[in-house]
């Protein structure tokens, strides 16, 4: 986009894609230790149920088992939120959904391990059980957690503004529900956790612990395991290796993280425990079902005068971000439009099933599939292009808006263009045959929450920066790769303000004993804060080098330039040709894989004879000279948001606020089968604000994968459930697309340089997902005439939607529902209804005693 | 169960390894042999994360016993590089983003090597089918496409070597 950057700006590949694509790199099962054992977790067959015994004598008697671990073991709850603390690693007296974990058993190996769990015998007192969180809502007994009543984490009434004025000035109201089912990231990689303890020579016995996990949150791992194992947490080191994605399902601290910790303990052996692909859907922590209920209302010139949601999200059997979740659902109905007026109900409910926590967009993207729907109705209504409606109501940062968000660069207006002249739509939209349709939306994230989980007045980020004789500058961070290129970003970043080559870099991240803290890979937080973390810290190490080098090359430091692995003098003869030059060791190819910047040692020995003012150095000559006077160059950065970005003061106004918001918007093209309701999408334009591209290949990735994650959940992805059970705990199951279901996307970058971000950039990876859902909505809409209010418009759903707008009659596959305006969660998730008679269920199964609580349909 | 002993040829190497008989590829080839590039994803062969090439054919190593593979050629991942340097298609995962998490990279890598060589100039609709055998969650599989198709460019004019 610009040549002003040696580095930052061109497409680089990942530092570590050689790991990868030699599948040298290891990730957490990858690793072992000598005398390893492997754990296996016994999970609850119950969604709700008191543990009236376990005894696990006949398990720990056979051949091969060290030690079989329960609650008792570790009584200690934690959580992600300081508010959530309700969880123990192994349930202590009671189960609350299908999958709990309630016992491990570590062996000498996982076959062993695997067929011993049938022997721990567990007494349980089924509980009647809540799976519908409007029904769960109105509990007054056998709640799930007694400190909770109506079985609700939580709840927020927001008013800002006179919605009710708004309303009465409105001249069309569009009120409707919506539902989108739950959905979970099944990253590639199933989660594990490698546990072990060293032993203290001073006094004999296990002291430190190490952890290896595959987790976003290396630091919050390290807080958890330090409250539940009672240790401090200078006693353990949490190790970070290659992670097989997150998308916020690693977010948290999962419990295989911390039973492998106790396990290890009581073992007194390293413990490995790994999820099947089974047990990761039971762990979710993904994106709640969620009702809308939203009633927007707009001028006839399109402008919207007032919004009120209602939002409920069946949050699963736990808080775990629950409370932070419920919150952005309301709050990021600010920063992306100019609305005036907002009243925001939002009710976090428990139910008996996996909890659900953060997942790519978090609370903002079930609300953006009703607003951007509504909005597409609203201005069918007024009879105004979808796309204008949009441009009538950007903001105009800076601002703040109605509930506390400050917007400085805002690159909606451009996305909105580029979005609108690369798809053709001013020619092609109500113009293309029947059954294919234009839709177009659009939404936003934070780059980072400007307060951070637990509050303090500490950095978020702090990069350390260490180079040494070698002249390899070595960057310390705490930012958690997670595929995302965080890596590669830091190295960007130092490389660029220290006018070195990209290689000369060393990043080593995510380590607790090495590393300072950077709070982990989630709200995408990484690039803005740990990113400014990093220039900060190479900033600093900049000013030494600077300053040995300008008394070298008699001049101020204001005049160097440090460029492609050279410090030179600004002015003068050597002027912009030898800025252009490539130095010997030229950092261009930065692709290509050779090795740049190697130290000559006789020309580093030499180049310390020589006396006299030059032109230039060399970036290993302007190191020495600086270590000359200074000693080891060592900088440190730290970030922490800026207080005007922190947001308001009314209750829950801590979840929302951010330094910058990342922008975008999308036309999906789709045709929609009417004898099938198949629904293909065809392309998705994705435009993305992300303030400066640092790193363009990166960039897309990330804008087509949210596209591509928000895509599966418009069309295919859904967990079904039955009775608290989870019917598709398996990728093909849960319909996660192949490349022969995935659409071509075109991400198109979109650059308006933020005042505070690293180089201007913001974030690029959760942004754009929120948008492809109603833009595919809309699109079915412009090809067919049906609005859906449910996801994953699934051809079950788009066809009865089609032919209930034909008034013909439903198929007896949906019977009783109207498909169009959904009600309430049907308990089956899916729209198959299953009426028969079934296979004989268990004696103990809850639905057969009719003791379920509120959960019949 | 008592365990056998069996002879794998694994990326043109021999070994000799004790086995139980129910033993399945995937887990001898990561913890017996230690090549731990192949990777497990999933429970009942969806993912394809753990592809490799017996006799040239991608096959889910999740899916075969060990002992079933004996007098084949095994290919995984830690064959395809030459000479220490990248093959032209893993370099070109890097070089277009092919790769982020990277753990679904190794059984993508070993389906395209199968791909090519069965078919060296695939249309989109011929790589998209092949690559329907294995799932990513990261990329959207549209930068893998560009990487095949800058592989396949970069062997034609010999830049790189490739089994």
């Amino acid at each position: 986009m610009s040549n002003e950057f040696s580095i930052i700006g061109k497409p680089t590949a990942m530092v570590d894609a050689a790991e990868k694509t030699t599948g040298a790199g290891k990730y957490t099962d990858d690793l072992s230790l000598p005398g390893m054992l492997i754990g296996k977790i016994l999970h609850s067959p119950f969604p709700h149920a008191r543990i009236r015994s376990i005894d696990t004598s006949r398990a720990e008697k056979v051949e091969g088992v060290v030690a079989v671990v329960i609650g008792k073991d570790a009584p200690k709850t934690y959580g992600i939120l300081p508010v959530g603390h309700d969880e123990y690693p192994l349930a202590l007296d009671k189960v609350r959904y299908v999958g709990d974990n309630v016992a491990c058993v570590v062996a000498i190996t996982e076959g062993i391990a695997e067929k011993v769990l049938e022997l721990i015998d567990v007494g349980y007192e089924v509980l009647p059980a809540y799976f519908d969180p409007e029904e769960s809502m109105k509990a007054e007994t056998d709640l799930i957690h007694d400190q909770k009543p109506h079985n609700t984490e939580k709840d927020y009434h927001h008013i800002f503004g006179d919605p009710d004025k708004g309303f009465a000035e409105a001249d069309e109201v569009a009120e409707a529900r919506f539902i989108a089912n739950e959905v979970t990231h099944a990253a590639m990689e199933p989660h594990s956790t490698l546990a072990a303890f060293e032993t203290d020579p001073h006094t004999g016995k296990p002291g430190r612990l190490t952890v290896w996990s595959s987790t976003q949150v290396p630091y919050y791992l390290q807080h958890k395991l330090s409250l539940v194992l009672d240790m401090p947490m200078a006693q353990i080191r949490v190790i970070k290796p290659l992670v097989g994605g997150g998308f916020g399902g690693k977010s948290e601290v999962i419990p295989l993280e911390i039973i492998a910790a106790v396990a290890a303990r009581k073992a007194q052996a390293p413990v490995k425990i790994t999820y099947t692909r089974e047990e990761v859907f039971w762990a979710h922590r993904g994106r709640p079902r969620t009702i809308v209920d939203l009633k927007t209302g707009v001028k006839k010139d399109g402008r919207i005068t007032a919004v009120k949601a209602r939002v409920v999200q069946d949050g699963g059997a736990y808080c775990s971000y629950g409370v932070v979740t419920i919150l952005y659902s309301g709050a990021l109905l600010g920063a992306l439009y100019d609305i005036p007026n907002i009243q925001y109900d939002g009710y976090r409910v428990l139910t008996n099933k996996p909890a659900c926590g953060a997942m790519r967009g978090h609370g903002t993207v079930n609300v953006r599939f009703a607003f951007e729907s509504q909005l597409d109705e609203l201005a069918a209504k007024i009879g105004m292009d979808p796309a204008e409606i949009r441009r009538r109501n950007l903001l105009r940062p800076p601002c703040i808006t109605v509930n506390g968000l400050r917007v400085q660069s805002y690159g909606l207006p451009e996305c909105i263009e580029k979005t609108v002249e690369r798809s053709a739509w001013k020619d092609r939209k109500g113009k293309l045959p029947k059954g294919r349709g234009l839709g177009i939306a659009c939404s936003h994230y934070v780059s980072g929450a400007a307060n951070s989980i637990i509050r303090s007045d500490m950095p978020h980020s702090t990069v350390n920066i260490k180079i040494d004789r070698d002249g390899g500058v070595v960057v310390y961070t705490g930012a958690s790769e997670i595929g995302q290129g965080s890596d590669t970003m830091t190295a960007q970043i130092a490389a660029e303000t220290l006018g070195c080559s990209l290689p000369r870099v060393r990043v080593i991240a995510a380590d607790t004993d090495l590393t300072p803290i950077d709070i982990g890979s989630y709200s995408s937080r990484v690039t803005f804060m740990a990113g400014n973390a990093t220039l900060r810290a190479a900033q600093e190490v900049k000013k030494l080098i600077a300053a040995a080098a300008a008394k070298k090359m008699d001049c101020t430091p204001e005049d160097l330039i440090f460029r492609n692995d050279t410090v030179e003098r600004k002015n003068g003869h050597v002027g912009k040709a030898a800025i252009d030059r490539p130095a010997e060791q030229s950092s261009a190819a930065t692709v290509s894989g050779r090795v740049e910047g190697q130290i000559l040692r006789g020309s580093l020995q030499q180049k310390r004879k020589d006396e006299g003012p030059k032109e230039r150095m060399t970036f290993e000559e302007a190191v020495v000279a600086a270590i000359d006077f200074h000693g080891a160059l060592t900088g440190t950065g730290s970030y922490a948001p800026p207080p005007e970005a922190r947001g308001g003061k009314h209750k829950g106004a801590g979840v929302g606020p951010s330094p910058a918001y990342s922008y975008s918007a999308q036309v999906a093209e789709v045709s929609v089968d009417e004898d099938t309701g198949e629904v293909t999408v065809h392309k998705v334009w994705a435009a993305h604000d992300c303030g400066r591209a640092l790193n363009p290949v990166s960039v897309e990735g990330q804008i087509i994968g949210s596209v591509w994650m928000g895509m599966g959940q418009a069309l295919t992805e859904e967990m079904v459930w039955k009775d608290g059970m989870l019917m598709n705990p398996g990728l093909l199951e849960y319909r996660s697309p192949s490349s022969v279901e995935s659409p071509d996307v075109e991400p198109i970058i979109v650059e308006s340089i933020d005042p505070e971000g690293p180089f201007g950039a913001k974030e690029c990876s959760e942004g754009s997902l929120a948008a492809t859902i109603p833009a595919i909505a809309n699109a079915i809409y412009d090809a067919v005439g049906v609005r859906l209010h449910e996801s994953p418009f699934t051809p079950e759903r788009v066809l009865a939607a089609i032919r209930a707008k034909k008034n013909a009659k439903a198929l007896n596959l949906t019977e009783g529902i109207d498909p169009t305006a959904p009600q309430r969660f049907r308990e089956h998730g899916g729209s198959l209804w299953f009426k028969g008679k079934g296979p004989e269920r268990h004696p103990l199964d809850p639905s057969r005693h009719e003791i379920s609580a509120g959960g019949a349909d | 169960m008592k365990k056998e002993l069996i002879e794998l040829r694994v990326n043109g190497r021999t070994y000799e390894v004790a086995i139980e008989p129910s033993a399945l590829l995937l887990d001898v080839l990561r913890q017996e042999l230690e090549l731990t590039g192949s990777k497990r994803g999933c429970d009942d062969s969806s993912c394809g994360a753990c592809t490799v090439l017996i006799d040239g054919v991608a096959m889910m190593s999740c899916t075969l016993l060990a002992a079933s593979c004996e007098g084949r050629e095994i290919t995984t991942i830690e064959g395809v590089s030459e000479h220490g340097s990248l093959a032209a298609i893993q370099k070109a995962y890097g070089d277009w983003g092919g790769a982020q998490c990277g753990y679904c990279t190794p059984g993508f890598i070993m389906t395209v090597k199968s791909l090519l060589a069965e078919n060296p100039d695939p249309s989109e609709e011929d790589i998209r089918d092949a690559l329907s055998s294995n799932l990513c969650r990261c990329t959207g599989y549209n930068q893998m496409y560009e990487a095949i198709r800058s592989a396949i460019a970069a062997e034609r004019q010999g830049l790189a070597t490739v089994k």
